[in-house]
């Protein structure tokens, strides 16, 4: 079997004085969709964080492509091929939209700018309506469109997803989960993606694990973590039934 | 009416001076929230090089204008060059192993940074004020009075122009260059820039970089204007200049522009009508002024605090 393209070894993340990650394994292989689901501080974005160089691993080893990222900084992490949408969108707000997606080839160079924005447009039609607006007039739904068209734009190997749900109405998060499926079935799109809502997340992803207070507690197919007693319980809201 | 007028053409000029020197406080203030006290002291250090510079290409009052303006010009480069390199050196040295420490300590190395740059430019170049002869005197009257004949010179036209000119070329790197979004991506967002594959520490450089390059000419201008310099200029020029800043809302280009222009209106108006020996004093009470009643300035956003 081939080196997955993230690996990610006995991870240990402190925030503050408090730990965070105690020892996460995790793989994620070309072309798949991995999700990790969590309640809120289980160490889902401090994971985010710690893939990306922003917070460092205290213990373990992260590689991606067989590059040991846990050593380098983050805008050196990013140009390997990663793309992060992180927790909260952080758009920039002051700038247009179309600036934010010119900001997303940062990592790559503006030579497929292009080419790359008409792919975005086509993903979502709503930016190129409103390409010369400033990005913070935006709804949120538009605003978790555009983190994840700067994301693609970095033509990312892998692309990380924070909670690209959060706040969205049902119908806006279904859009945005039906537009990653695509991605990963017609672009062979390689998503790790973190969610509290683990409904939508596992039905999309083809593994699964769960996150409880920095460890992972289950891990599966996505099919089986959906049937999963504990997991229906905890994040599907069946535990009364 | 006619004085009023020559007031105004004067105080443009030393508005200008100020407002290039106001872009660098403001934008270092935007991108990592410090105010560089030591900015005032790398305009000092341009403003000598340029002397040195004149006094080597040896332009004197006689030189034809041309000639003169042409070699000015390459005066000015040099300037530039050798305080880029200053600006990038004192931030490796005194402000980035700083960074992520508490918000006084590179406070506090700005102003050490500033004390060395005065004393190393006193000890090297001597306590006493160089004079520079006037260059290009001569002018064109405007407006014949009875009383006062206003006047614009061939300096100030130079000056103001040069301003115009440097300014809308930086507007331009700001706005369209992939360096200006990066640097306006790092006044929002400091940590998602570097997410996106941007080096935030070298954005950073630049940003000092080119903040002492608008001093380094505003040093130029500043020698040609006064035809005299002495190590302690930063000090004074560089709090009016802060002023500026703070007065046009700290952190905002256009605010630094027009807080420049402001702040040598009101200190030429304040010499002009009630005391020149005390027109220090009325940039400096601006600062108070603006700081109690209006502290997110003319163009600033409101503060909002971080956590």
């Amino acid at each position: 079997m081939t080196r997955p393209l993230l690996e990610i070894r006995g991870v240990e993340t402190f925030y503050g004085h408090n730990q965070a990650l105690h020892g996460v394994d995790l793989d994620v292989r070309e072309g798949e969709i991995v999700t990790m689901i969590g309640a809120n501080g289980a160490g889902k974005s401090t994971l985010m964080m710690t893939i990306c160089g922003v917070n460092k691993a205290t213990r373990g080893s992260i590689h991606f492509d067989g590059t040991p990222i846990h050593l380098i900084p983050p805008h050196e992490i990013i140009r390997l091929g990663i793309s992060l949408s992180p927790e909260g969108r952080r758009i920039f707000p002051r700038m247009t939209v179309f600036e934010n997606l010119q900001l997303g080839t940062a990592a790559i160079g503006p030579a497929h700018f292009d080419e790359d924005v008409q792919k975005i447009f086509a993903l979502f039609p709503i930016l190129e309506r409103r390409q010369s607006q400033r990005a913070g007039t935006l709804s949120g739904g538009e605003q978790q469109m555009l983190a994840i068209g700067r994301a693609l734009m970095g033509r990312p190997r892998l692309l990380l997803l924070d909670e690209p749900s959060l706040g969205l109405a049902p119908l806006i998060a279904r859009q945005i989960f039906d537009t990653l499926k695509e991605l990963n079935k017609n672009r062979g799109l390689t998503v790790f993606l973190v969610e509290q809502n683990a409904n939508h997340a596992l039905k999309l992803a083809a593994k699964g694990h769960v996150l409880v207070n920095g460890r992972i507690t289950l891990s599966g197919t996505g099919e089986e973590l959906l049937t999963h007693p504990d997991v229906k319980a905890a994040y599907l809201g069946g535990g009364a039934r | 009416m006619d004085y009023l007028a020559q007031q105004l053409i004067n105080g443009l000029t030393l508005g200008s001076i100020y407002g290039l020197i106001a872009i660098g406080y403001t934008m270092v203030y935007g991108i990592i929230g410090m105010i560089n006290f030591a900015h005032g002291d790398v305009f000092m250090v341009g403003s000598f090089v340029s002397l040195i510079c004149i006094l080597l290409f040896g332009i004197t009052g006689s030189t034809d204008i041309v000639i003169g303006i042409g070699i000015l010009m390459i005066v000015a480069v040099i300037a530039m060059a050798i305080s880029g390199v200053y600006g990038w050196t004192i931030e490796r040295l005194a402000y980035r192993p700083l960074r992520g420490s508490f918000r006084l300590a590179p406070l506090i190395t700005a102003i050490g940074v500033s004390i060395f740059l005065q004393n190393f430019v006193q000890e090297t170049q001597g306590a006493r004020v160089k004079p520079l002869q006037a260059l290009f005197a001569g002018g064109f009257t405007l407006h014949e009075g009875t009383e006062f004949t206003v006047r614009i010179t061939y300096m100030q036209i130079l000056i103001v122009l040069l301003t115009i000119a440097l300014m809308a070329g930086f507007s331009l790197l700001i706005s369209r260059t992939s360096l200006g979004r990066a640097q306006r991506a790092c006044e929002q967002d400091l940590k998602m820039t570097q997410l996106l594959g941007i080096d935030v520490d070298r954005t950073i450089s630049m940003t000092f970089v080119i903040g002492a390059m608008l001093a380094a000419v505003a040093g130029l201008m500043y020698l040609l204007y006064y035809g005299v310099i002495d190590f302690f200029i930063g000090f004074s020029a560089g709090v009016k200049a802060f002023t500026a800043a703070v007065l046009g809302g700290i952190g905002s280009l256009p605010g630094a522009m027009i807080g420049g222009v402001l702040i040598g209106l009101i200190e030429v108006l304040f010499a002009a009508y009630f005391s020149s020996e005390y027109k220090d004093v009325a940039a400096f009470s601006m600062l108070i002024i603006v700081l109690i009643f209006m502290p997110q300035g003319l163009l600033g956003r409101p503060e909002i605090e971080k956590v």
